[in-house]
């Protein structure tokens, strides 16, 4: 009996270590809950009910104990796709049986410890690059190219250099975009680049919350209406901190 | 010209905002084509005096077809091909019009620009759903299909 109870909590553990990695890295809410329970079931707990929001899982499970339940807490949520794939190649592989809960464990925790496969400067090369093919793509001309490759780049790192600063997230969307839109105007004003507008729309967007809106929706239509309005709140927020950025620079000059 | 242009870049764009997004480094290559066709459905539809919205709706349902493609054909969850696609879609650029005209006091253009940037993120959501039910669907007739054969 008290056996099974520590392994009943033991497979939750690894439930919620699971679903924790894939809401922080920025999984849909449905993908979370399916991918909880289907290890639970493959454990042999097919009793069971997660009950995930961004902001903390619920989750129990039923057996011939009393019911367990157990909750954890999401402060930070980022974008890690790579931790999603890789989540959902363990949540695979430990319905296929090659797992014992112990050694699924300790992978999750590997996977939860493991940084991120690319190095910050690849990041920052990464977004001024897709700032200047936006600008290509938002029909701008090919000589705004390179404010809006610099402007973007400078903008993304000052975005990661405040968060770490200040880890509000308001704050550094606020003021990364107010670097962004003083570039802009700097460039514009000493004729090198063309059209103010192309250039920080180019360089806004690796800023702006282009998969927290679409997953709101998609969570909304699924039925996750808490997850659905907490998220489409998160990104109306981001969207208004770029946009009052960018509107302090308009109002100055 | 100007289609070559669009091709590349959006290629680009697509596969630079996976890195951003730290997606695995095997399935760059395909989330950039993602993007691609999303896009280039998107622009043509566009620039051919097809309405926003609708273009929307029909380049997200393609990338979604495309994304579940990859999806299942390298076992990859599907968020990390449509998340690819979708960002070119995200109407930025009406956003950040929108923002400009309330700032310049211009509230009846703002108050427009911005129920068309919510239209048209409703539009790339309907568009990745519907094409989720169609895999259902597709998905149940099969089975049904199996399941017939056997009996």
């Amino acid at each position: 009996m008290e056996m099974e109870k520590q392994e009943t909590y033991d497979i939750m553990a690894v439930c919620l270590l699971a679903g924790k990695i894939m809401l922080q890295s920025g999984a849909e809410t449905y993908r979370v809950e399916d991918t909880m329970m289907r290890i639970a079931s493959s454990f042999g707990a097919y009793q069971s009910h997660p009950y995930v929001t961004p902001t903390g899982i619920l989750f129990s499970v039923e057996g011939d104990e009393p019911t367990k339940t157990k909750l954890i807490r999401i402060v930070e949520r980022t974008t890690d796709l790579e931790k999603v794939a890789q989540v959902n190649g363990i949540s695979r592989r430990i319905s296929a049986g090659e797992f014992t809960i112990e050694e699924a464990y300790k992978e999750l925790k590997m996977i939860s410890a493991s940084g991120s496969p690319y190095s910050l400067w690849i990041h920052v090369l990464a977004a001024a690059v897709s700032s200047g093919c936006f600008l290509i793509m938002f029909q701008g001309e090919w000589r705004d190219f390179l404010p809006a490759f610099i402007t973007g780049g400078l903008g993304f790192l000052s975005l990661l250099y405040f968060h770490q600063l200040v880890p509000i997230k308001f704050f550094s969307e606020f003021s990364a975009s107010l670097l962004i839109g003083l570039q802009a105007l700097f460039f514009v004003s000493t004729g090198i680049g063309g059209e103010l507008d192309k250039i920080i729309i180019g360089s806004v967007m690796p800023l702006v919350p282009g998969l927290l809106i679409t997953n709101a929706v998609r969570d909304l239509m699924a039925g996750h209406l808490i997850s659905g309005l907490a998220k489409g709140a998160d990104a109306f927020l981001t969207a208004f901190a770029i946009g009052a950025g960018i509107a302090v620079i308009f109002s100055f000059f | 010209m100007t289609i070559v242009e669009q091709i590349i870049t959006s290629f680009i764009a697509s596969a630079a905002f996976v890195i951003i997004f730290n997606g695995p480094k095997r399935s760059l290559f395909h989330c950039g084509l993602v993007g691609m066709i999303g896009w280039i459905f998107y622009f043509l539809l566009e620039t051919n005096g097809v309405d926003m919205v609708l273009a929307t709706v029909i380049a997200s349902f393609t990338i979604a077809i495309a994304s579940q493609y990859f999806a299942k054909k390298y076992k990859t969850p599907v968020i990390i091909y449509s998340v690819a696609g979708i960002i070119p879609l995200v109407p930025g650029g009406i956003a950040y019009n929108a923002m400009r005209s309330f700032v310049e006091n211009d509230y009846n253009v703002a108050i427009n620009l911005a129920a068309k940037a919510f239209m048209i993120s409703g539009s790339i959501a309907i568009g990745l759903v519907f094409s989720e039910v169609v895999n259902q669907i597709i998905r149940k007739s099969k089975l049904k299909t199996i399941v017939n054969k056997t009996h």
